[in-house]
Protein backbone atom coordinates (compact mmCIF):
# COMPACT_ATOMS: atom_id res chain seq x y z
CA UNK A 1 0.00 0.00 0.00
CA UNK A 2 1.92 3.04 -1.15
CA UNK A 3 1.23 6.14 -1.02
CA UNK A 4 0.15 7.66 -4.83
CA UNK A 5 -0.35 11.30 -3.96
CA UNK A 6 0.04 13.01 -1.00
CA UNK A 7 -0.25 16.66 1.06
CA UNK A 8 2.38 17.36 3.35
CA UNK A 9 1.97 20.89 5.73
CA UNK A 10 -0.32 22.26 3.09
CA UNK A 11 -1.73 25.50 3.91
CA UNK A 12 -3.97 27.75 1.01
CA UNK A 13 -4.66 31.17 1.26
CA UNK A 14 -7.12 33.33 -0.59
CA UNK A 15 -6.35 36.86 0.42
CA UNK A 16 -4.79 36.76 3.88
CA UNK A 17 -7.36 34.15 5.01
CA UNK A 18 -6.79 30.27 5.13
CA UNK A 19 -8.72 28.16 3.39
CA UNK A 20 -7.18 24.88 3.98
CA UNK A 21 -5.03 23.32 6.31
CA UNK A 22 -3.82 20.18 5.44
CA UNK A 23 -0.74 18.59 7.64
CA UNK A 24 -0.71 15.29 6.03
CA UNK A 25 -2.76 13.44 3.74
CA UNK A 26 -2.18 9.99 1.11
CA UNK A 27 -4.05 8.92 -1.83
CA UNK A 28 -3.54 5.62 -1.75
CA UNK A 29 -2.81 3.45 -5.23
CA UNK A 30 -5.97 1.92 -6.13
CA UNK A 31 -8.00 3.48 -4.14
CA UNK A 32 -11.17 5.85 -4.45
CA UNK A 33 -10.95 8.45 -1.73
CA UNK A 34 -13.90 10.00 -0.89
CA UNK A 35 -13.59 13.91 0.39
CA UNK A 36 -16.45 14.81 2.19
CA UNK A 37 -17.94 17.96 3.61
CA UNK A 38 -20.00 21.06 3.47
CA UNK A 39 -19.98 24.26 0.79
CA UNK A 40 -17.27 25.97 1.72
CA UNK A 41 -15.11 23.27 3.29
CA UNK A 42 -12.29 23.64 1.33
CA UNK A 43 -12.90 20.20 -0.69
CA UNK A 44 -12.50 21.64 -3.94
CA UNK A 45 -9.52 23.62 -2.67
CA UNK A 46 -7.91 20.44 -1.71
CA UNK A 47 -8.26 18.77 -4.94
CA UNK A 48 -6.93 21.42 -7.45
CA UNK A 49 -3.72 21.33 -4.97
CA UNK A 50 -3.97 17.40 -5.05
CA UNK A 51 -3.95 17.62 -9.32
CA UNK A 52 -1.08 20.57 -9.16
CA UNK A 53 -4.01 23.03 -10.16
CA UNK A 54 -3.48 25.49 -7.95
CA UNK A 55 0.26 25.95 -5.63
CA UNK A 56 -0.50 26.39 -1.92
CA UNK A 57 1.38 28.98 0.35
CA UNK A 58 2.90 26.26 1.79
CA UNK A 59 3.72 22.78 2.23
CA UNK A 60 4.04 20.33 -0.68
CA UNK A 61 2.53 18.28 -2.85
CA UNK A 62 4.46 14.40 -3.81
CA UNK A 63 3.55 12.60 -6.35
CA UNK A 64 4.66 8.83 -6.10
CA UNK A 65 6.41 9.81 -2.98
CA UNK A 66 8.28 11.96 -4.74
CA UNK A 67 8.21 16.24 -4.84
CA UNK A 68 5.70 17.50 -7.84
CA UNK A 69 7.50 21.30 -7.57
CA UNK A 70 9.09 22.19 -10.97
CA UNK A 71 7.33 19.39 -13.11
CA UNK A 72 3.49 20.07 -12.61
CA UNK A 73 3.15 19.86 -16.38
CA UNK A 74 4.30 16.34 -16.86
CA UNK A 75 2.74 15.10 -13.76
CA UNK A 76 -0.84 16.70 -14.58
CA UNK A 77 -0.48 14.67 -17.65
CA UNK A 78 -0.56 11.35 -15.78
CA UNK A 79 -3.95 12.87 -14.15
CA UNK A 80 -7.36 14.14 -15.27
CA UNK A 81 -9.78 16.01 -13.63
CA UNK A 82 -13.80 16.28 -13.95
CA UNK A 83 -15.71 18.85 -12.65
CA UNK A 84 -19.15 19.69 -11.17
CA UNK A 85 -19.98 21.80 -14.72
CA UNK A 86 -18.72 19.70 -17.89
CA UNK A 87 -17.15 22.83 -19.34
CA UNK A 88 -17.26 21.23 -22.91
CA UNK A 89 -15.25 22.90 -26.11
CA UNK A 90 -17.57 24.09 -28.29
CA UNK A 91 -16.95 21.33 -30.83
CA UNK A 92 -18.20 17.85 -31.52
CA UNK A 93 -18.37 15.01 -28.52
CA UNK A 94 -15.92 13.02 -30.60
CA UNK A 95 -13.28 15.98 -30.31
CA UNK A 96 -14.09 16.94 -27.09
CA UNK A 97 -13.34 12.96 -25.56
CA UNK A 98 -10.43 13.38 -27.66
CA UNK A 99 -9.01 16.68 -26.47
CA UNK A 100 -7.18 15.76 -23.66
CA UNK A 101 -4.85 12.74 -25.94
CA UNK A 102 -4.28 15.44 -28.69
CA UNK A 103 -2.89 17.72 -26.03
CA UNK A 104 -0.88 14.68 -24.90
CA UNK A 105 0.42 14.84 -29.32
CA UNK A 106 -1.43 11.24 -29.61
CA UNK A 107 -1.31 10.66 -33.33
CA UNK A 108 -4.76 10.71 -34.70
CA UNK A 109 -5.40 6.88 -35.61
CA UNK A 110 -4.93 5.47 -31.89
CA UNK A 111 -6.66 8.60 -30.76
CA UNK A 112 -9.59 7.74 -33.03
CA UNK A 113 -9.54 4.13 -31.69
CA UNK A 114 -9.29 5.10 -28.16
CA UNK A 115 -11.67 8.14 -28.36
CA UNK A 116 -14.20 5.18 -30.02
CA UNK A 117 -14.26 2.88 -27.12
CA UNK A 118 -14.77 5.09 -24.45
CA UNK A 119 -17.42 6.51 -25.91
CA UNK A 120 -19.02 2.96 -26.10
CA UNK A 121 -18.19 2.48 -22.39
CA UNK A 122 -20.60 5.66 -21.53
CA UNK A 123 -23.42 4.47 -23.81
CA UNK A 124 -22.19 8.08 -26.38
CA UNK A 125 -20.93 6.54 -29.14
CA UNK A 126 -24.23 7.83 -30.87
CA UNK A 127 -23.45 11.38 -30.02
CA UNK A 128 -19.76 11.48 -31.28
CA UNK A 129 -20.48 13.80 -34.11
CA UNK A 130 -23.48 15.89 -32.31
CA UNK A 131 -22.23 19.75 -31.23
CA UNK A 132 -21.53 19.74 -27.20
CA UNK A 133 -23.79 22.68 -27.30
CA UNK A 134 -27.12 20.27 -27.58
CA UNK A 135 -26.07 17.82 -24.77
CA UNK A 136 -28.22 17.40 -21.92
CA UNK A 137 -26.82 17.13 -18.44
CA UNK A 138 -26.59 14.00 -18.31
CA UNK A 139 -25.40 13.37 -21.65
CA UNK A 140 -22.42 15.98 -21.23
CA UNK A 141 -21.56 14.71 -17.57
CA UNK A 142 -20.87 11.57 -19.66
CA UNK A 143 -18.91 13.36 -21.92
CA UNK A 144 -16.86 14.85 -19.45
CA UNK A 145 -16.36 11.35 -17.96
CA UNK A 146 -15.73 9.71 -20.85
CA UNK A 147 -12.59 12.64 -21.43
CA UNK A 148 -11.34 11.60 -18.16
CA UNK A 149 -11.31 8.31 -18.76
CA UNK A 150 -9.71 8.15 -22.63
CA UNK A 151 -6.75 9.27 -20.68
CA UNK A 152 -6.24 6.34 -18.73
CA UNK A 153 -4.94 8.27 -16.12
CA UNK A 154 -2.55 7.55 -13.29
CA UNK A 155 -5.27 9.45 -10.85
CA UNK A 156 -8.65 10.94 -11.49
CA UNK A 157 -9.81 13.62 -9.25
CA UNK A 158 -13.77 14.57 -9.50
CA UNK A 159 -15.07 17.42 -8.06
CA UNK A 160 -18.92 16.96 -7.79
CA UNK A 161 -19.60 15.52 -11.19
CA UNK A 162 -22.72 14.73 -10.39
CA UNK A 163 -24.46 17.63 -8.22
CA UNK A 164 -26.19 19.30 -10.91
CA UNK A 165 -27.80 16.44 -11.95
CA UNK A 166 -31.60 15.26 -11.39
CA UNK A 167 -31.77 12.30 -9.12
CA UNK A 168 -32.51 9.36 -11.68
CA UNK A 169 -29.76 10.78 -14.14
CA UNK A 170 -27.51 10.92 -11.08
CA UNK A 171 -28.25 7.58 -9.90
CA UNK A 172 -27.40 5.67 -13.00
CA UNK A 173 -24.28 8.15 -13.60
CA UNK A 174 -23.18 6.93 -9.81
CA UNK A 175 -24.05 3.29 -10.61
CA UNK A 176 -21.11 3.76 -14.15
CA UNK A 177 -18.90 5.38 -12.51
CA UNK A 178 -18.42 2.89 -9.60
CA UNK A 179 -18.52 -0.07 -12.19
CA UNK A 180 -15.63 1.81 -14.59
CA UNK A 181 -14.08 2.63 -11.12
CA UNK A 182 -13.45 -0.98 -10.18
CA UNK A 183 -12.63 -1.91 -13.79
CA UNK A 184 -9.94 0.56 -14.62
CA UNK A 185 -9.01 0.06 -10.51
CA UNK A 186 -7.84 3.66 -10.60
CA UNK A 187 -6.86 5.74 -8.08
CA UNK A 188 -9.64 8.48 -7.58
CA UNK A 189 -10.35 11.16 -5.45
CA UNK A 190 -13.83 12.29 -5.31
CA UNK A 191 -15.33 15.37 -3.91
CA UNK A 192 -18.86 15.18 -2.57
CA UNK A 193 -21.11 16.90 -0.24
CA UNK A 194 -23.53 13.49 -0.47
CA UNK A 195 -22.38 11.08 2.06
CA UNK A 196 -24.32 8.48 0.33
CA UNK A 197 -22.84 8.65 -3.24
CA UNK A 198 -19.50 8.70 -0.66
CA UNK A 199 -20.01 5.12 0.62
CA UNK A 200 -21.23 3.89 -2.69
CA UNK A 201 -17.73 4.89 -4.29
CA UNK A 202 -15.43 5.27 -2.00
CA UNK A 203 -12.94 2.91 0.20
CA UNK A 204 -11.80 5.87 2.39
CA UNK A 205 -12.98 8.72 3.24
CA UNK A 206 -11.56 11.99 3.90
CA UNK A 207 -13.86 14.21 5.81
CA UNK A 208 -13.32 18.36 5.56
CA UNK A 209 -14.73 21.08 7.76
CA UNK A 210 -13.64 24.89 7.86
CA UNK A 211 -10.65 24.12 6.00
CA UNK A 212 -9.69 21.72 8.22
CA UNK A 213 -8.63 17.78 7.73
CA UNK A 214 -11.12 16.54 10.08
CA UNK A 215 -10.73 12.54 9.71
CA UNK A 216 -9.68 10.19 7.30
CA UNK A 217 -9.95 6.62 7.30
CA UNK A 218 -11.69 3.66 5.92
CA UNK A 219 -15.74 4.56 4.97
CA UNK A 220 -16.83 2.21 7.00
CA UNK A 221 -14.62 3.16 10.39
CA UNK A 222 -15.75 7.27 10.02
CA UNK A 223 -19.02 6.68 9.27
CA UNK A 224 -19.18 4.64 12.89
CA UNK A 225 -16.66 6.26 14.90
CA UNK A 226 -16.31 9.65 14.14
CA UNK A 227 -13.68 11.91 15.45
CA UNK A 228 -15.87 14.90 16.48
CA UNK A 229 -19.12 16.26 16.50
CA UNK A 230 -18.89 18.01 12.97
CA UNK A 231 -17.86 14.66 11.42
CA UNK A 232 -20.44 12.77 13.12
CA UNK A 233 -23.23 15.07 11.94
CA UNK A 234 -21.82 15.04 8.33
CA UNK A 235 -21.67 11.29 7.93
CA UNK A 236 -25.12 10.61 8.94
CA UNK A 237 -25.03 10.49 13.09
CA UNK A 238 -28.21 12.09 13.92
CA UNK A 239 -28.22 11.37 17.72
CA UNK A 240 -25.25 13.46 19.34
CA UNK A 241 -26.06 14.06 23.02
CA UNK A 242 -24.10 15.53 25.72
CA UNK A 243 -23.21 12.98 28.65
CA UNK A 244 -21.23 11.88 31.87
CA UNK A 245 -19.31 9.02 32.15
CA UNK A 246 -20.73 7.30 35.78
CA UNK A 247 -18.80 4.62 35.45
CA UNK A 248 -16.42 2.62 33.01
CA UNK A 249 -15.02 -0.95 33.57
CA UNK A 250 -13.82 -3.58 31.61
CA UNK A 251 -14.40 -1.82 28.66
CA UNK A 252 -18.04 -1.18 29.18
CA UNK A 253 -19.46 2.49 29.95
CA UNK A 254 -21.99 3.55 31.70
CA UNK A 255 -23.34 6.99 31.04
CA UNK A 256 -26.04 9.82 32.24
CA UNK A 257 -27.75 11.24 28.75
CA UNK A 258 -30.15 13.31 29.84
CA UNK A 259 -32.69 11.65 32.30
CA UNK A 260 -31.53 8.11 30.82
CA UNK A 261 -28.86 5.69 31.25
CA UNK A 262 -26.88 4.44 28.12
CA UNK A 263 -24.26 1.46 28.34
CA UNK A 264 -21.51 1.48 25.63
CA UNK A 265 -18.54 -0.50 24.97
CA UNK A 266 -15.21 1.73 24.93
CA UNK A 267 -12.01 0.56 26.35
CA UNK A 268 -9.92 2.98 27.99
CA UNK A 269 -12.53 5.68 27.53
CA UNK A 270 -10.41 8.79 28.74
CA UNK A 271 -12.67 11.48 29.60
CA UNK A 272 -15.76 12.23 31.97
CA UNK A 273 -18.04 14.14 29.84
CA UNK A 274 -18.69 12.69 26.52
CA UNK A 275 -20.56 12.52 23.29
CA UNK A 276 -23.02 9.73 22.79
CA UNK A 277 -23.04 9.45 18.93
CA UNK A 278 -26.36 6.69 17.61
CA UNK A 279 -26.75 6.09 13.67
CA UNK A 280 -30.51 6.78 13.16
CA UNK A 281 -30.38 2.75 11.41
CA UNK A 282 -28.83 1.44 14.97
CA UNK A 283 -32.16 1.98 16.74
CA UNK A 284 -34.78 -0.46 16.66
CA UNK A 285 -38.47 0.76 17.95
CA UNK A 286 -40.42 -1.57 19.89
CA UNK A 287 -44.38 -0.62 21.65
CA UNK A 288 -43.97 0.41 25.24
CA UNK A 289 -45.51 -1.84 27.46
CA UNK A 290 -43.81 -4.82 25.79
CA UNK A 291 -40.74 -6.89 27.28
CA UNK A 292 -37.86 -6.29 24.56
CA UNK A 293 -36.33 -8.86 23.11
CA UNK A 294 -33.44 -9.56 22.10
CA UNK A 295 -29.28 -8.92 22.94
CA UNK A 296 -29.09 -5.27 23.19
CA UNK A 297 -28.25 -3.45 26.13
CA UNK A 298 -29.73 -0.79 25.99
CA UNK A 299 -33.66 0.01 26.37
CA UNK A 300 -34.72 3.49 27.09
CA UNK A 301 -38.34 3.94 27.62
CA UNK A 302 -39.72 7.20 25.55
CA UNK A 303 -42.32 8.97 23.65
CA UNK A 304 -42.65 9.73 19.91
CA UNK A 305 -42.24 13.25 19.46
CA UNK A 306 -42.17 13.75 15.46
CA UNK A 307 -42.65 11.44 12.34
CA UNK A 308 -40.60 12.49 9.10
CA UNK A 309 -40.62 10.63 6.06
CA UNK A 310 -37.13 10.46 4.01
CA UNK A 311 -36.95 8.64 0.98
CA UNK A 312 -38.05 4.80 2.05
CA UNK A 313 -37.46 5.53 5.52
CA UNK A 314 -38.89 7.16 8.03
CA UNK A 315 -37.09 8.96 11.26
CA UNK A 316 -38.92 9.10 14.34
CA UNK A 317 -37.58 11.44 17.11
CA UNK A 318 -37.80 9.85 20.72
CA UNK A 319 -38.06 11.86 23.39
CA UNK A 320 -36.14 9.35 25.86
CA UNK A 321 -34.50 11.43 28.37
CA UNK A 322 -32.84 13.11 25.67
CA UNK A 323 -33.87 13.06 21.98
CA UNK A 324 -32.80 9.93 19.66
CA UNK A 325 -33.87 9.87 16.45
CA UNK A 326 -34.98 6.02 15.11
CA UNK A 327 -35.02 5.31 11.31
CA UNK A 328 -37.14 2.65 10.11
CA UNK A 329 -39.52 1.41 7.05
CA UNK A 330 -42.52 2.70 6.65
CA UNK A 331 -43.83 -0.32 7.41
CA UNK A 332 -42.52 -0.94 10.46
CA UNK A 333 -44.35 2.55 10.93
CA UNK A 334 -47.72 0.66 10.04
CA UNK A 335 -47.04 -2.61 12.20
CA UNK A 336 -46.19 -0.45 15.06
CA UNK A 337 -49.09 1.88 14.91
CA UNK A 338 -46.51 4.53 15.92
CA UNK A 339 -48.01 8.19 16.36
CA UNK A 340 -46.74 11.41 17.83
CA UNK A 341 -47.25 10.53 21.32
CA UNK A 342 -47.43 7.76 21.16
CA UNK A 343 -44.60 5.37 23.81
CA UNK A 344 -42.24 3.46 22.77
CA UNK A 345 -39.28 1.35 23.93
CA UNK A 346 -35.82 2.48 21.85
CA UNK A 347 -33.61 -0.37 21.73
CA UNK A 348 -29.71 -0.54 20.60
CA UNK A 349 -26.12 -2.30 21.17
CA UNK A 350 -24.22 -1.58 23.40
CA UNK A 351 -21.50 -1.63 20.67
CA UNK A 352 -23.48 0.80 18.66
CA UNK A 353 -22.78 3.33 20.50
CA UNK A 354 -20.24 5.83 19.74
CA UNK A 355 -18.34 8.19 22.60
CA UNK A 356 -16.17 11.38 21.35
CA UNK A 357 -14.21 12.98 24.53
CA UNK A 358 -16.04 15.71 25.14
CA UNK A 359 -13.80 18.89 23.99
CA UNK A 360 -12.36 16.72 20.55
CA UNK A 361 -14.06 19.75 18.63
CA UNK A 362 -11.50 22.21 20.27
CA UNK A 363 -8.51 20.52 20.72
CA UNK B 1 -27.74 66.89 -56.26
CA UNK B 2 -25.83 67.49 -59.63
CA UNK B 3 -22.52 67.21 -57.64
CA UNK B 4 -23.59 63.71 -56.20
CA UNK B 5 -24.69 62.96 -59.48
CA UNK B 6 -21.91 63.67 -60.98
CA UNK B 7 -19.72 62.36 -58.55
CA UNK B 8 -21.03 58.90 -58.74
CA UNK B 9 -20.61 59.60 -62.80
CA UNK B 10 -17.03 60.03 -62.49
CA UNK B 11 -16.47 57.55 -59.77
CA UNK B 12 -17.90 54.71 -62.24
CA UNK B 13 -15.52 56.17 -65.52
CA UNK B 14 -12.31 56.14 -62.75
CA UNK B 15 -13.07 52.50 -61.77
CA UNK B 16 -14.18 50.97 -64.78
CA UNK B 17 -10.97 53.12 -66.54
CA UNK B 18 -8.65 50.82 -64.01
CA UNK B 19 -6.55 53.69 -63.16
CA UNK B 20 -3.11 52.91 -62.08
CA UNK B 21 -3.05 55.42 -59.51
CA UNK B 22 -6.19 54.20 -57.91
CA UNK B 23 -5.12 50.52 -56.83
CA UNK B 24 -1.94 51.94 -56.27
CA UNK B 25 -3.32 53.23 -53.37
CA UNK B 26 -5.76 50.77 -52.76
CA UNK B 27 -3.31 48.14 -52.12
CA UNK B 28 -1.65 50.45 -50.07
CA UNK B 29 -4.15 51.30 -47.80
CA UNK B 30 -4.72 47.09 -47.75
CA UNK B 31 -0.76 46.62 -46.84
CA UNK B 32 -0.93 49.29 -43.99
CA UNK B 33 -3.57 48.85 -41.82
CA UNK B 34 -3.32 45.27 -43.01
CA UNK B 35 -0.29 44.85 -41.19
CA UNK B 36 -1.74 47.48 -38.54
CA UNK B 37 -4.19 44.85 -38.09
CA UNK B 38 -1.92 41.88 -37.86
CA UNK B 39 0.23 43.80 -35.24
CA UNK B 40 -2.23 44.80 -33.29
CA UNK B 41 -3.68 41.55 -32.75
CA UNK B 42 -0.71 40.29 -31.83
CA UNK B 43 0.39 42.73 -29.33
CA UNK B 44 -3.83 42.98 -28.46
CA UNK B 45 -4.43 39.60 -27.69
CA UNK B 46 -1.47 39.64 -24.87
CA UNK B 47 -2.41 42.31 -23.25
CA UNK B 48 -5.85 41.09 -23.19
CA UNK B 49 -5.46 37.45 -21.94
CA UNK B 50 -2.86 38.86 -19.37
CA UNK B 51 -5.50 41.60 -18.22
CA UNK B 52 -8.22 39.06 -18.24
CA UNK B 53 -7.05 35.97 -16.71
CA UNK B 54 -3.94 37.53 -14.64
CA UNK B 55 -4.92 39.34 -11.03
CA UNK B 56 -2.46 41.38 -9.90
CA UNK B 57 -2.45 44.88 -8.57
CA UNK B 58 -3.78 47.95 -10.26
CA UNK B 59 -5.13 45.54 -13.12
CA UNK B 60 -8.24 48.21 -13.07
CA UNK B 61 -6.29 50.96 -14.08
CA UNK B 62 -5.05 49.26 -16.73
CA UNK B 63 -8.48 48.21 -18.02
CA UNK B 64 -9.25 51.49 -17.49
CA UNK B 65 -6.49 52.99 -20.05
CA UNK B 66 -7.28 50.47 -22.87
CA UNK B 67 -10.97 51.20 -22.39
CA UNK B 68 -9.67 54.91 -22.91
CA UNK B 69 -7.69 54.03 -25.81
CA UNK B 70 -10.54 52.37 -27.52
CA UNK B 71 -11.76 56.05 -27.94
CA UNK B 72 -8.46 57.98 -27.84
CA UNK B 73 -8.56 60.68 -31.06
CA UNK B 74 -6.69 59.15 -33.83
CA UNK B 75 -5.55 62.87 -34.45
CA UNK B 76 -3.36 62.65 -31.12
CA UNK B 77 -2.05 59.03 -31.50
CA UNK B 78 -0.62 60.91 -35.14
CA UNK B 79 0.99 63.68 -33.42
CA UNK B 80 2.69 61.35 -30.21
CA UNK B 81 4.13 59.19 -33.24
CA UNK B 82 5.28 61.71 -35.36
CA UNK B 83 6.76 63.61 -32.82
CA UNK B 84 8.29 60.18 -31.61
CA UNK B 85 9.43 59.39 -35.43
CA UNK B 86 10.96 63.25 -36.19
CA UNK B 87 14.48 63.07 -37.60
CA UNK B 88 15.21 65.45 -34.50
CA UNK B 89 12.56 63.01 -31.98
CA UNK B 90 13.75 59.92 -29.91
CA UNK B 91 13.27 57.47 -32.68
CA UNK B 92 14.39 59.91 -35.39
CA UNK B 93 17.53 57.74 -36.13
CA UNK B 94 14.79 54.71 -37.54
CA UNK B 95 14.50 57.43 -40.60
CA UNK B 96 10.65 56.08 -40.54
CA UNK B 97 9.17 59.61 -40.58
CA UNK B 98 7.11 59.92 -44.02
CA UNK B 99 6.98 56.54 -44.48
CA UNK B 100 4.71 53.38 -44.85
CA UNK B 101 6.03 51.89 -41.63
CA UNK B 102 5.29 55.56 -39.31
CA UNK B 103 1.56 54.81 -40.85
CA UNK B 104 1.29 51.08 -39.63
CA UNK B 105 3.13 52.25 -36.56
CA UNK B 106 0.38 55.06 -35.67
CA UNK B 107 -2.62 52.48 -36.94
CA UNK B 108 -1.27 50.26 -34.84
CA UNK B 109 -1.22 52.24 -31.89
CA UNK B 110 -4.85 52.99 -32.53
CA UNK B 111 -5.89 49.19 -32.87
CA UNK B 112 -4.36 47.79 -30.25
CA UNK B 113 -7.14 49.04 -27.48
CA UNK B 114 -9.35 48.02 -29.66
CA UNK B 115 -8.42 44.32 -29.98
CA UNK B 116 -7.45 44.19 -26.17
CA UNK B 117 -10.99 45.49 -24.89
CA UNK B 118 -12.54 42.97 -27.40
CA UNK B 119 -10.24 40.17 -26.05
CA UNK B 120 -10.83 41.03 -22.36
CA UNK B 121 -14.05 41.07 -22.91
CA UNK B 122 -14.60 37.79 -24.83
CA UNK B 123 -12.25 35.87 -22.80
CA UNK B 124 -13.65 37.36 -19.53
CA UNK B 125 -17.47 35.74 -20.76
CA UNK B 126 -15.57 32.10 -21.07
CA UNK B 127 -16.51 30.00 -17.51
CA UNK B 128 -13.76 30.87 -15.28
CA UNK B 129 -13.22 27.04 -14.35
CA UNK B 130 -12.63 26.22 -18.05
CA UNK B 131 -8.90 27.34 -17.64
CA UNK B 132 -8.81 24.83 -14.53
CA UNK B 133 -10.10 22.32 -16.81
CA UNK B 134 -7.76 22.52 -19.52
CA UNK B 135 -5.21 22.16 -17.16
CA UNK B 136 -6.82 19.36 -15.63
CA UNK B 137 -6.96 17.38 -18.83
CA UNK B 138 -2.51 17.93 -19.58
CA UNK B 139 -2.74 21.37 -21.82
CA UNK B 140 0.68 23.13 -21.17
CA UNK B 141 -0.40 27.11 -21.04
CA UNK B 142 0.60 27.93 -24.44
CA UNK B 143 -2.09 24.96 -25.34
CA UNK B 144 -4.28 26.41 -22.95
CA UNK B 145 -4.10 29.74 -24.03
CA UNK B 146 -4.75 28.48 -28.05
CA UNK B 147 -7.93 26.80 -26.31
CA UNK B 148 -9.63 29.67 -25.11
CA UNK B 149 -9.04 31.62 -27.93
CA UNK B 150 -10.82 29.54 -30.01
CA UNK B 151 -13.50 29.41 -28.01
CA UNK B 152 -13.67 32.81 -27.74
CA UNK B 153 -13.84 33.15 -31.54
CA UNK B 154 -16.83 34.97 -32.83
CA UNK B 155 -16.03 37.60 -30.37
CA UNK B 156 -12.33 37.78 -31.25
CA UNK B 157 -13.24 38.05 -35.08
CA UNK B 158 -15.32 40.86 -34.33
CA UNK B 159 -12.07 42.35 -32.55
CA UNK B 160 -10.06 41.74 -35.93
CA UNK B 161 -12.40 43.53 -38.09
CA UNK B 162 -12.84 46.49 -35.42
CA UNK B 163 -9.16 46.72 -35.54
CA UNK B 164 -8.80 46.53 -39.22
CA UNK B 165 -11.78 49.09 -39.57
CA UNK B 166 -10.33 51.41 -37.20
CA UNK B 167 -7.14 51.57 -38.74
CA UNK B 168 -7.93 51.53 -42.75
CA UNK B 169 -10.43 54.41 -41.78
CA UNK B 170 -8.34 56.75 -40.34
CA UNK B 171 -7.03 59.84 -41.60
CA UNK B 172 -5.16 62.32 -39.12
CA UNK B 173 -2.46 59.93 -37.95
CA UNK B 174 -1.91 59.12 -41.36
CA UNK B 175 -1.26 62.40 -42.96
CA UNK B 176 0.85 63.45 -39.77
CA UNK B 177 3.12 60.17 -39.76
CA UNK B 178 2.77 59.41 -43.80
CA UNK B 179 2.38 62.81 -45.00
CA UNK B 180 0.38 61.37 -48.04
CA UNK B 181 3.11 60.75 -50.80
CA UNK B 182 1.83 60.69 -53.91
CA UNK B 183 3.47 57.19 -54.72
CA UNK B 184 5.01 56.40 -51.33
CA UNK B 185 2.57 57.36 -48.62
CA UNK B 186 -0.49 58.09 -49.90
CA UNK B 187 -3.71 55.78 -49.09
CA UNK B 188 -7.40 55.63 -49.74
CA UNK B 189 -7.97 57.96 -47.02
CA UNK B 190 -5.57 60.97 -47.14
CA UNK B 191 -6.00 60.88 -51.23
CA UNK B 192 -9.67 61.11 -50.46
CA UNK B 193 -9.49 64.18 -48.28
CA UNK B 194 -6.95 65.76 -50.71
CA UNK B 195 -9.34 65.54 -53.52
CA UNK B 196 -11.85 67.08 -51.38
CA UNK B 197 -9.43 69.99 -51.20
CA UNK B 198 -8.59 70.67 -54.77
CA UNK B 199 -12.63 70.03 -55.29
CA UNK B 200 -12.25 66.33 -57.35
CA UNK B 201 -15.20 65.45 -55.68
CA UNK B 202 -16.45 62.90 -58.70
CA UNK B 203 -12.39 61.39 -57.59
CA UNK B 204 -12.56 61.74 -53.67
CA UNK B 205 -16.42 59.72 -54.67
CA UNK B 206 -14.97 56.86 -55.84
CA UNK B 207 -12.21 56.90 -53.87
CA UNK B 208 -14.52 56.26 -51.27
CA UNK B 209 -16.92 54.03 -52.72
CA UNK B 210 -13.54 51.64 -52.96
CA UNK B 211 -12.62 52.12 -49.51
CA UNK B 212 -16.11 50.50 -48.57
CA UNK B 213 -15.76 47.94 -50.92
CA UNK B 214 -12.46 46.46 -49.27
CA UNK B 215 -13.86 47.08 -45.72
CA UNK B 216 -17.12 45.09 -47.36
CA UNK B 217 -14.55 42.60 -48.57
CA UNK B 218 -12.15 42.12 -45.62
CA UNK B 219 -15.53 41.92 -43.44
CA UNK B 220 -16.90 38.69 -45.59
CA UNK B 221 -14.06 37.31 -45.67
CA UNK B 222 -13.26 37.31 -41.53
CA UNK B 223 -17.10 36.64 -41.29
CA UNK B 224 -16.98 33.31 -43.55
CA UNK B 225 -14.07 32.02 -41.61
CA UNK B 226 -15.88 33.46 -38.21
CA UNK B 227 -18.82 31.46 -39.15
CA UNK B 228 -17.25 28.07 -40.88
CA UNK B 229 -16.66 24.76 -39.40
CA UNK B 230 -19.29 24.89 -36.36
CA UNK B 231 -20.46 21.88 -35.47
CA UNK B 232 -24.62 21.50 -35.58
Amino acid sequence: MSAKLSLRGVVVLRGRAEVLRVPHLDVIEGEVLAVLGPNGAGKSTMLQVLGLLERPATGEVLFGGELALGRELELRRRMAAVFQDPLLLDRSVAANVGLGLSLRGMPRRERTERVDRWLARFDIDGLAHRSCRHLSGGEAQRVSLARAFVLEPEILLLDEPFSALDQPTRDSLVGELASVLAETAVTAVFVTHDRDEAARLAHRVAVLAGGDLRQVGPTAEVYSTPADETVARYVGVETVAPARVLTSNDGLVILGVGEAQVEAVANGFPADEALVCLRPEDVVLYPGGVDVPGSARNHLRGVVRRITPSGAEVRVAVDCGFPLIASITRRSLEELGLAVGSAVVASFKATAVHLIARGAEHR
Amino acid sequence: MDLIFDGIGGAVKILISGDQDVWEITFRSLAVSGSATALALVIGIAIGATLAFRRFAGRNIFVTLVNTGMGFPPVVVGLIVAILLWRSGPLGQLNLIYTPGAMVIAQTVIAVPLVTGFTIAALGALPPQLRTQLYGLGASRLQMLWLVLQEARLPLFAAIMAGFGAAVSEVGASIMVGGNLSGETRVLTTAIVQEVSRGNYDIALALSFILLVLILLVTAVLTTVQQRERPT
